[in-house]
């Protein structure tokens, strides 16, 4: 897999971190939007965009920064999902423990599955990671005491800290923004630090890296695992927006819209991915309030955006801004 | 048990024989071109459209074919110009963003022009009915009219790649794309050409399994992950892998659905056995995936990736 | 996610995301399956439901908006839309889906919003027994009551080797335990496929190895259509062939002559003899151009159920009771005969055995046979802790 970008200066990072303190900001002011417009039901709506913005930022870590394109990511949306579902059925509602258990059940199995897929490169890690990914799928699917392949209706959402707070749609969209937050400055961090530079050194060059004694194995597998443990955060979040939990979640279409929310952000910074989410699903609202056939359209849009913008969105942006003194 | 077994073989190798016509162009795409083409799924099933409008149009399946083919090489050709072409030297995730977006505007446009209703095509009188196999077996004509096609391209394919100067071509692009242009041969026309040639054969799939499956907007997603599953398994790039990985990949799936539940009847009760199978059945073919890419990390036939 | 197409009904045109509950409008929601393999169903549903809105004009005496949405016959995104439905439109009534799966995913957001959700297809088990809420209603029958007639029928015709298949889903399930329920004979192999699934060659590969007495299968749309005449191709027709909701009005322009003489199990056919009937099959076809199948007459008796409720109150949507006991007293006139509902507000009415003939006209649709039940009713409906 060529990925073409460059090793990004400091001072093009820190103009992305602003844009997606852009983006948080307006996030946080869409509610007082539905209110004027009347149409509190874009809160929803907004849950939805910002627990993929999580799970495409997650992927983004190992895509853009490892140069690990998984196909298979829907699999720990998934066991977000059913996290939820299964410890709530059992009586353990809180929010807090569900994302524990999501996290750590993400992490066997990247765990696992990383330690395998990570001896392949490019096109058969795709798909190796996808043949992963299919097979979690498949066993929710058989898993009929959750409904099958049909999925099954939450009772309640998660409690929070022992309160119903999360019933109010409301309340679930800033803790989402919240937790979404949270994870970015999390994410930043990791990128800066000495193990950042590793992965991203794995990416650009993997014999040199070994050459100056580093196992690049290890790092890759580090990162694997704490994206595949974040993406399950969004899972949760899901679960408890939809109300609803089916395999829907697992599916392998679903992997490749994380895919290509990353690719049309801009790969390789955090924001991108952030942005190429909230984008890809706003469009997909937009068009479709004045068509049926937003497929159409949107398929257009991602063909010109990698015609004429390299670097997809976030690309875009900075030549439209100019080349940064 | 024996002659489930047999009839199951045939269906293995009709189904096999089928994703390779699909793959095989997928393949050659891949390896020499070095293109993610993620729309060769919904060309497949534009062959399946366009084949259903014809044999309607004419009455004939044979017309319909002759029709079919040649108008799918010139929408294949319409889509290598406008959008392929330019995605070359790109990388792999821009390919797959920009014919990500592809798959969305031809699903999509194809459900404007015929409609989300699923269409068919009747089996030409010729090849209609089954004939007797051993004892009470039967078996479709028409089935065995795919695989003996299928066969049938399958080794004009090995002669054309292995026998011929255009094949030397291919294999010289495959190695080193590089060293064949600097020798002078256009590049960019044999690109087209190759990607022209996979169409057609993904075409021609679709047009030939119309009469068995209802054609409909779905029909290419579905089949453009197994057909990635056999490329890989195989090898990119190689036909011999394709051909190969296609059979494996058609016969674990036939084979496996049926006596999957039965051999673990052997072992466990009834209801688990069922459940169980239930289960394993459709990740076989990942399982399959899995396993291979585990032990050979380049598929069966790959090349070394660096 | 607004891809809904918005039906302006009779100058009702206004088009505003969020409208007012008591805005003096009957506001309805049509959820079906437009879309994929099954969307022949979905198109059904949808027409019979228009064609008698468009016949009754402003039904229930209101002004009548009619939103309709495609749930892809994805449970998921049913879900998300049911609740879109009922949160950012604030219909009054949900009418659809034509997938079980779908109707247990859409059954939470809308009743407990206060909406009443009409099944014109649907009726999985568990709402009709202890599950059953006072704000849903089914027009259709029970999941399992048309398996029991084609049980009923093998039962009656001495066979003991029956050879039964359907989908992996919920529906699938309940279709098998429906025909076993009336069918105490031997079973040949029972085997559950791929929702979707559209080859059969491996399934009908264990049927002609197994010689089974009969087939017993339930396939709706697509797959219906590729496994009858895959079925037909593989040399199979000696042994019987039945189903309920394979062969039908929706499966026959596809499958044409493959299916002719094929049986099934039914509440209902277009050649029903009565006035109420007539008149229906006549404007459908006159309409759409095609035969209707149970799917439209099931989704033309919800809207009919709707006004004749509607009007019952003087259009008082507020008072819910009132409105769902006018509901329950189904007070129009069914193309079926006989309607009405039982506790559990799933139908009570009788079933027929149907076959599938070719009308002088060159077109298919099924035919009545005979009748097998009378005044039959679901067996969760003692299950159920509504009166």
């Amino acid at each position: 897999m060529s990925v073409a970008e460059q090793p990004m200066p400091r001072a093009r990072m820190l103009g992305r971190t602003k844009a997606a303190w852009v983006i948080f900001a307006l996030a946080a002011l869409l509610p007082a939007f539905a209110a004027l417009t009347n149409d509190p039901f874009l809160t929803v709506i907004g849950t939805r965009i910002l627990a993929f913005a999580i799970a495409a930022m997650a992927l983004d870590l190992i895509l853009g920064y490892g140069a690990m394109v998984s196909f298979g990511h829907a699999a720990y949306i998934g066991f977000g999902a059913y996290s939820v579902a299964i410890l709530s059925r059992y009586g353990i509602t809180d929010i807090s423990l569900h994302i524990l258990a999501a996290m750590a059940v993400s992490a066997v199995f990247a765990t696992i599955t990383g330690a395998i897929s990570i001896r392949t490169r490019g096109i058969y890690f795709i798909m190796i990671t996808l043949a992963f990914g299919q097979m979690a799928y498949f066993f929710f699917v058989s898993l009929s005491a959750f409904g099958g392949d049909d999925g099954t209706t939450l009772a309640d959402r998660s409690t929070f800290f022992g309160t119903r707070f999360l019933e109010s749609d409301l309340s679930l969209y800033y803790v989402t923004l919240a937790i979404l937050i949270g994870l970015f400055l999390l994410a930043s961090r990791l990128v800066m630090s000495r193990f950042g530079r590793v992965l991203t050194g794995t990416r650009e060059n993997m014999t040199r890296m070994e050459a100056v004694g580093f196992r690049p194995f290890r790092y890759q597998l580090t990162a694997f695992v704490i994206s595949g443990c974040m993406t399950s955060i969004a899972g949760v979040i899901l679960a408890n927006q939809a109300e609803f939990i089916s395999p829907a979640f697992m599916s392998w279409h679903i992997s490749g819209e994380l895919i290509v929310m990353v690719v049309l952000g801009g790969i390789g910074n955090l924001t991108g991915a952030i942005g190429g989410a909230v984008i890809a699903l706003l469009l997909e609202e937009i068009i479709g309030i004045f068509t049926h056939h937003w497929k159409l359209y949107f398929g257009i849009i991602l063909i010109l955006v990698v015609l004429y913008s390299p670097g997809g969105v976030s690309g875009l942006v900075e030549r439209i801004r100019g080349p940064r003194k | 048990m024996t002659n489930l077994f047999i009839l199951q073989l045939l269906n293995g190798l009709q189904f096999g024989v089928l994703l390779f016509l699909i793959a095989a162009g997928l393949t050659l795409v891949f390896g020499i071109m070095d293109f993610v083409n993620l729309a060769h799924g919904v060309l497949y099933m534009v062959g399946a459209y366009l084949m259903a409008t014809f044999v309607a149009m004419t009455g004939s399946f044979t017309l319909g074919m002759l029709l079919a083919i040649p108008a799918a090489l010139v929408f294949g050709l319409l889509v290598e110009y406008l959008v392929i072409r330019k995605l070359y030297h790109r990388s792999h995730l821009d390919q797959v963003l920009a014919t990500f977006g592809l798959v969305m505007i031809v699903s999509e446009g194809v459900k404007i022009i015929w409609g989300s209703a699923p269409l068919s095509v009747p089996v030409p009188e010729l090849l209609s009915g089954s004939i007797a196999l051993v004892g009470p077996l039967q078996y479709p004509v028409y089935r065995l009219a795919i695989i003996a096609t299928g066969l049938l391209a399958a080794l004009m394919l090995y002669l054309l790649v292995n026998h011929t100067r255009i094949g030397m071509l291919l294999r010289a692009g495959a190695t080193n794309q590089r060293m064949v242009a600097a020798l002078g041969v256009n590049i960019t026309r044999l690109f087209t050409m190759i990607f022209a040639f996979g169409v057609m054969l993904a075409c021609f799939a679709g047009a030939m399994v119309a009469p068995i499956l209802s054609v409909d907007t779905g029909m290419g997603e579905s089949v453009l992950i197994l057909t990635f599953v056999v490329i890989v398994i195989g090898g990119i790039g190689s036909i011999r892998g394709a051909f190969l990985g296609a059979l494996l990949v058609a016969m674990v799936d036939t084979l496996g659905r049926t006596f999957g539940p039965i051999l673990l009847r052997m072992v466990m009760d009834s209801s688990d056995a069922s459940q169980v199978g239930r289960t394993l059945a459709p990740m076989l073919v990942y399982i399959l995936m899995a396993a291979i890419l585990f032990a050979k990390p380049d598929g069966l036939f790959g090349r070394k990736t660096t | 996610m607004r891809r809904t197409f918005l039906l302006a009904m009779l100058g009702a045109t206004c088009l505003s995301g969020a409208a007012m509950a008591d805005d003096g409008k009957l506001k309805i929601g049509l959820i079906y399956s437009l879309s994929g393999p099954a969307a022949a169903l979905g198109d059904q549903a949808r027409n019979g439901f228009l064609l008698a809105a468009e016949q009754i004009g402003d039904m229930g005496g209101m002004e009548t908006e009619i939103i309709v949405v495609d749930d892809e016959r994805k449970p998921d995104l049913a879900a998300s839309r049911a609740r879109e439905l009922v949160e950012r439109d604030e219909v009054d009534f949900v009418v659809g889906p034509i997938f079980s799966n779908v109707l247990i995913a859409i059954h939470k957001p809308v009743t407990e919003s206060g909406a009443i959700l009409i099944s014109s297809n649907a009726g999985t088990s568990n709402f009709a027994g202890e599950e059953c809420h006072p704000n849903f209603f089914v027009t259709s029958y029970q999941n399992d009551q048309n398996h029991e007639v084609m049980g009923a029928y093998a039962q009656s015709q001495g066979f003991d080797n029956v050879f039964l298949m359907a989908p992996n889903y919920q529906a699938g399930i309940d279709s098998l335990n429906g025909f076993k329920r009336s069918y105490t004979g031997g079973v040949a192999s029972e085997i559950f496929t791929e929702l979707g699934q559209l080859d059969f060659s491996s399934e009908l590969g264990q049927i002609a190895a197994f010689q089974p007495d009969a087939v017993f299968t339930f396939m709706p749309g697509g797959m219906g259509v590729n496994l009858v005449k895959q079925y037909t191709q593989a040399g199979l027709t000696e042994i019987p062939f039945l189903s309920a909701f394979t062969v039908d009005e929706t499966t026959l322009p596809a499958t044409q002559d493959a299916a002719v003489g094929f049986l099934g199990g039914a509440t209902w056919a277009p050649d029903m003899d009565n006035d109420a009937n007539r008149a229906f099959v006549s404007a459908y076809e006159a309409k759409y151009d095609h035969v209707p199948g149970t799917y439209a007459m099931q989704a033309y008796d919800a809207a009919q159920l709707i006004d004749s409720a509607v009007r019952a109150v003087n259009g008082n949507l507020g008072d819910k009771d009132a409105l769902r006991a006018a509901l329950r007293a189904a007070d129009f006139e069914s193309p079926r005969g006989d309607f009405s509902f039982g506790n559990n507000q799933y139908p009570i009415q009788d079933f027929y055995l149907v076959q599938a003939v070719k009308r002088e006209d060159g077109k298919f649709q099924t035919s009545i046979v005979e009748k097998i039940f009378e005044d039959y009713q679901d067996n969760y409906a003692a299950l159920c802790s509504m009166e």
